[in-house]
């Protein structure tokens, strides 16, 4: 067991104490922290962020630029785009990628549409799994 | 016609009675926004320290970047000033102050021939050196009492961009610092090239996190490459923050010494209109007494005493109301 705060740049969004936490990290690779992990900083993909608590419940959050650092018994996660799965605008993040996906269709090469369609996958994805 | 001063004072302490409700208004809601300003920048210190804490491990492990943010320019030609005051007035001397500071340091600047790029954030700033003929590149406003992350971040893509692009070599920041609820103070900083990371790390404290050896990926340049633009928002929403409390902590001061004058106005006035109420009933029972004596020369002494008679209540009635 070790504490997990989730901190954004307005609070600190998040606080409690997990089993396990389960991320990725631009590298494309999942990493899994547990208590007693090597000191650890990371730059986050944008993808999920989750944290199995002692009961075994899971709490999911969409993080879509972050860091993490763990540092003896605190795992930190900081991001300044970040929302918990209960939070997500579910029509909203439909619309949004639909929306990502016509302009992708219209220009196949648009960086800003791709990350838009990511996000939007993301969210839709994280409230699937709440 | 007496009683006409008396009639313009009344209206007057009317006046300065209804000023004085409006400023005790504003004092009471700026007392409440800045219990809010104060606790938004108490929670968005975490942030701020973690990141720094970030870099500090970063800064251990021996990271070091060429980003463009750390570009150190030996021969400044342009200098950026962000100016950060207010939307609204009525705050003391809380928009003058950083305004006029940075004026100071641009003149400066500008007699060691360099030239300056202005970063306004807030309606008070730009319209202040707009009037003065001063070129505001990029102005920001409609956010200074309430700021979100979003607007440092607007303001941050603008300043990082410019200098990365060399349009500016060095940055100032110019911000009202909250102390305390009774002290702020205006504080002029660099802010850009950064430290570099080692500086930071010291300046952060360089706690006893720093000497584990971290595990980085994807690497520890790279990390540190994400971090810094994240860095450079976290210190401008931090900037923000601080001067929506000064402002509003500023304006309450402010609106509280404008309802004390209101309040000592009206006394003051209340009694120069009692004085000329006085005055105007002095006045006229001195106008009937000489009329009455003027009559007296060919009335008989009977009269006379009839007409005083009658004038008696009329006199006891204004006497006892003054």
């Amino acid at each position: 067991m070790f504490d997990i705060e989730v901190v954004s740049p307005e609070a600190v969004s998040y606080s409690g104490v997990a089993e396990m936490l389960i991320a990725r990290t631009v590298e494309g690779g999942d990493i899994a922290f547990q208590a007693g992990h090597v000191p650890f900083i990371g730059t986050l993909a944008v993808w999920s962020v989750e944290v199995i608590k002692p009961d075994g419940k899971r709490d999911v959050f969409a993080v879509h630029r972050g860091f993490v650092q763990v540092h003896g018994n605190q795992v930190t996660i900081l991001s300044d785009v970040s929302e918990a799965a209960k939070d997500v605008d579910v029509p909203r993040a439909q619309k949004a990628l639909e929306n990502a996906s016509a302009a992708l269709a219209a220009d196949s090469a648009d960086p800003e549409a791709a990350a838009a369609k990511a996000r939007a996958e993301l969210r839709l994805r994280v409230s699937a799994v709440h | 016609m007496p009683g006409g001063k008396e009639r313009e004072l009344r209206r007057r302490i009317a006046s300065v009675q209804s000023t004085k409700k409006i400023t005790r208004a504003m004092e009471l809601i700026a007392a409440t926004r800045v219990v809010k300003a104060m606790q938004r920048a108490d929670a968005a210190r975490p942030y701020a320290r973690r990141i720094t804490s970030v870099i500090e491990n970063l800064a251990a492990s021996g990271a070091e970047v060429d980003h463009p943010l750390l570009r150190e320019v030996d021969g400044v030609k342009r200098v950026g000033f962000i100016v950060m005051a207010g939307d609204r007035g009525l705050a003391g001397a809380y928009n003058t102050n950083p305004i006029r500071a940075a004026e100071r340091q641009l003149m400066a600047h500008q007699s060691e021939g360099k030239e300056y790029c202005l970063f306004a954030v807030g309606k008070k700033a730009q319209a202040y050196y707009k009037f003065r003929n001063y070129r505001v590149d990029y102005s920001y406003m409609g956010f200074t009492d309430n700021p979100a992350y979003e607007d440092a971040r607007r303001i941050a893509d603008d300043v990082a961009k410019a200098f990365s692009e060399g349009e500016v070599d060095q940055v100032e920041l110019i911000f009202t610092e909250f102390i305390s609820m009774g002290t702020q103070r205006v504080s002029v900083r660099r802010f850009l090239p950064l430290e570099n990371t080692r500086v930071m790390a010291e300046v952060g404290g360089g706690s006893a996190a720093a000497i584990a050896s971290f595990e980085f990926e994807p690497s520890p340049e790279a990390v540190l490459e994400s971090l810094l633009p994240r860095y450079v928002e976290a210190r401008l929403y931090g900037a923000l923050l601080d001067c929506a409390a000064s402002e509003h902590s500023n304006r309450q001061r402010a609106m509280k010494s404008a309802t004390d004058n209101a309040e000592e106005l009206i006394t003051k006035l209340s009694r120069e209109m009692n004085a000329a109420r006085q005055a105007a009933i002095t006045t006229e029972i001195m106008e009937i007494v000489g009329g009455a004596e003027a009559l007296g020369a060919d009335v008989p002494a009977d009269d006379l005493t009839a007409a005083f008679a009658s004038m008696a209540p009329v006199d006891s009635h204004s006497l006892s109301k003054t």
